[in-house]
């Protein structure tokens, strides 16, 4: 059995086979521009996805998106595979406007649990069977779904400040065991933003952990409905994952876009494009290494320091390449905003400056922090996160490579000058909250590399060659109802995007899937059982941002 | 054997009486007294008002509160780190506790959810308190402005006496304002406030309206809750 599911896992299924596997419960195609869909009836969605998992090796729901048409409901599970994300399937779900009842895909998948608690939350269809159907991001005393239809924003809202109950005392007040409850966060130096903990004590160990997000859910996904392909909705992506980060982002809009309307990318903005994606990868890594530090063992003069010193050399950088420090509004659909900046040999040096220090930087960062003694009795074995674990949840990006998953957008589901470059993906086997930072320690090292042969291709590049930005209609209309969900590498893991069509120059759904969110939902495997200060250390680790989480 | 140290003790402690000497001079350590405490004359006393002294202390010692929201707390925190330095101006020991913070900087996007959470902290910290809002989402809740869960701007929960703009605001802009913030305060100067804020209340103090009377049976009559009138909003 297990080798019939190795096969299933690493060969292609053809869409013939997955016809013959879905078979009748397939009520009509519906593809989507970047993979098959079917179409499947509401009480048919655990069978259907377990089928898919098991036999066709189907291992990672990548995203699930609601929406509401006119005359239904619709839930939509993007699948994919780990072995090979080019692999896609979705599984689309109609249910009526008047009773929007889906049977929930929890049992198959556990990332489903908070995405569909979104779904819920934002669009409003019930999933049936689910084990937690609260809302997610939205406060509980909220009136109506913001995404639905019929929605109204100008009534009045009502929201509550209370202590929280602690989620598990009935089954705690027996005279064996003595819980306390305590609220970490949302205002904690230690929850990198906006985070609410709930959490159960038995002692120094983690009885229960549930985090309670929302507290910056700032309508993105709204924001980007409202705005126009071409222009009003690329200043959004950079701030989902502020991270200095805003490059990475922009390209996942980038990416959706230009494979929604098929326009093309001159392959000069490709390695622009691939060059500042990579520096905004280090700022982000740097941040995390830093702010780990500072959670771990409250180094707020050294570490902390030493890594803001590297971030601001390479916002530096960016800030030439794209004026803005930290909200870059850089990329446009099909290439980059303008050329690098005047005189190029200054920008070159720069960038060369920054890349040859580097590696005696990391070498210092490895001296200080992870040969730390403190620092490894603190990191190792703890906050484990066991590869298939990290799997059920979703996890990707750092927190899925220290797992031991070899898996990462850029090599696995080429997009970019990334293909044509030298480097590898970094892996650890250590599954704990070490081997993550390893991972992003090392990828600092690699995203260098990456762009030192970009920064070598641009400097030969032929001048009268210097294509920045294909031919783009002024106001990008694309047909109506063409859907697709694209993703790509950022910081965080996998940031993807789908964008439904409908006809106008505005998108008519637009989902982000975001990597922090299915993270974050693995805190709990990781921390139960384990003591308190492990809990500060593996969410320092999982280097979540809020404006991701939340969107 | 003499009472003397030996020679070559005494040759290693004359650097350092040196420079002692070259610092401080002869006679007796008046270290404290500046070249103004000389021009003052011998034993000088300053008249002024109590308060002008207290103002003076409070804008030249600050502590501020470690509030990351959003954003704009990454260059807030790019502000206290090397190359800025706000510590230079007498504002850069951010304190984890609201208890002990005089200076609330909100840097980023105030949502439904958080606005409640914002007032209560803000009520933790004592008096007086300033408030310094970061970014435009602070005024008017910026590039989010017209989302279903965003409040807009920081001055419809809390009194803001300095607005930063900017998405997010350099570092430069945010020590701008600190120090603007500072000469304010040292000069007495308040902000009025114009804003009508949202006020937390306890649910059974609401007037019954439809709302309310759909949600009494989740929310009891004494919990606080805050009520948003988006209509309302600017």
């Amino acid at each position: 059995m297990s080798t019939e599911l190795e096969r299933a896992v690493t060969e292609t299924v053809t869409e013939e086979e997955l016809e013959a596997l879905i078979g009748d419960r397939a009520l009509a195609r519906d593809d989507h521009k970047n993979a098959p869909g079917f179409v499947v009836r509401p009480d048919d969605v655990q069978d259907v996805l377990l089928d898919l998992r098991e036999e066709a090796g189907f291992d990672h729901l990548s995203c699930v998106t609601a929406q509401q048409y006119e005359d239904r409901y619709e839930s939509i599970y993007h699948l994919k595979k780990y072995a090979d994300p080019t692999q896609e399937v979705s599984v689309v779900v109609p249910t009526s406007v008047d009773d929007p009842v889906s049977q929930t895909a929890e049992p198959v998948f556990r990332s489903a649990d908070w995405a569909e608690r979104e779904a819920f939350d934002l669009v409003g269809i019930d999933y049936e069977g689910h084990p937690d159907p609260r809302r997610i991001l939205l406060p509980e005393t909220w009136q109506g779904h913001p995404l639905s239809l019929d929605y109204d924003q100008e009534k009045p809202q009502i929201v509550t400040l209370t202590e929280h109950a602690n989620p598990i005392q009935p089954d705690h007040r027996d005279e064996e065991s003595d819980t306390m409850f305590l609220n970490i966060g949302p205002h904690h130096p230690a929850t990198h933003g906006v985070l609410h903990v709930k959490t159960v004590l038995d002692g120094e160990t983690v009885a229960d952990v549930d985090p309670d997000i929302g507290y910056l859910h700032r309508s993105e996904e709204q924001m980007c409905q409202q705005g126009t392909y071409r222009h009003q909705i690329m200043p959004y992506p950079d701030r989902w994952d502020y991270v200095s980060a805003g490059i990475l982002n922009e390209w996942a809009y980038a990416r959706t876009a230009e494979d929604l309307a098929d326009l093309e990318v001159p392959e000069y903005a490709q390695v622009i494009r691939t060059m500042s994606a990579e520096l905004s990868r280090i700022a982000s890594h740097m941040l995390a290494l830093g702010t780990f530090a500072l959670d771990v063992y409250g180094d707020f003069t050294a570490i902390f320091q030493y890594t803001f010193r590297d971030r601001e050399i390479v916002q530096d950088i960016l800030e030439d390449l794209t004026g803005q420090r930290l909200m870059f509004n850089y990329f446009r659909l099909g290439g980059v905003a303008w050329d690098l900046p005047e005189p190029r040999e200054e920008f070159f040096a720069k960038v060369r400056d920054f890349l040859d220090d580097l590696p005696a930087k990391v070498a210092e960062y490895n001296d200080l922090v992870t040969s730390n003694e403190i620092f490894q009795i603190r990191c190792v074995d703890t906050g484990i996160l066991e590869p298939e674990v990290a799997k059920q949840y979703g996890c990707t990006g750092p927190v899925a490579r220290g797992s031991g998953i070899d898996y990462d957008l850029r090599r696995d589901d080429p997009y970019g000058y990334y293909p044509n470059l030298e480097w590898n993906v970094v892996t650890e086997d250590g599954c704990d909250n070490y081997s993550r930072v390893l991972v992003r320690m090392q990828e600092v090292e690699e995203s260098a590399k990456i762009i030192e042969q970009c920064i070598d291709l641009l400097e030969e590049w032929p001048e009268d060659e210097r294509n920045i930005q294909s031919n783009v209609p002024r106001t990008l209309k694309p047909d109506a109802d063409t859907e697709t969900y694209r993703a790509v590498e950022a910081a965080k893991g996998e940031l993807g995007i789908y964008i439904r069509s409908d006809g106008t120059d505005k998108p008519g759904r637009f989902k982000i899937r975001s990597p922090s969110f299915h993270n974050l939902s693995a805190l709990e495997e990781m921390t139960k059982g384990e003591y308190i200060p492990d809990l500060v250390a593996s969410l320092g680790s999982l280097d979540i941002v809020l404006g991701e989480v939340d969107r | 054997m003499s009472n003397e140290p030996r020679q070559q003790i005494y040759d290693s402690t004359a650097p350092s009486t040196d420079t002692r000497e070259s610092r401080m001079g002869e006679g007796v350590d008046d270290r404290f007294n500046s070249k103004l405490r000389e021009a003052f004359g011998a034993s000088p006393f300053i008249l002024t008002k109590f308060d002008n002294f207290m103002n003076w202390v409070r804008g030249s010692s600050m502590f501020m509160l470690q509030f990351g929201i959003a954003c704009c707390s990454i260059e807030m925190i790019h502000s206290y780190a090397i190359k800025h330095d706000l510590d230079r101006f007498g504002a850069g020991v951010p304190r984890a506790s609201p208890r002990q913070a005089d200076v609330m900087i909100v840097p980023g996007t105030i949502v439904s959810k958080f606005g409640p959470r914002m007032k209560r902290v803000y009520d933790q910290m004592p008096e007086p308190k300033f408030v310094v809002g970061m970014g435009s989402c602070t005024i008017s809740g910026g590039p989010f402005q017209q989302g279903y869960n965003v409040v807009k701007g920081a001055e419809e929960i809390i009194p803001v006496d300095i607005h930063v703009p900017g998405c997010p605001p350099r570092p430069e802009a945010l020590i701008y304002g600190v120090a603007k913030l500072q000469e304010r305060i040292a000069n007495g100067e308040s902000s009025p406030v114009v804003v009508k804020p949202y006020e937390l209340e306890e649910f059974g103090d609401l007037p019954r309206d439809e709302l309310v009377q759909k949600l009494a049976d989740q929310i009891d009559e004494d919990d606080l809750v805050m009520r948003y009138n988006w209509a309302d909003s600017p």
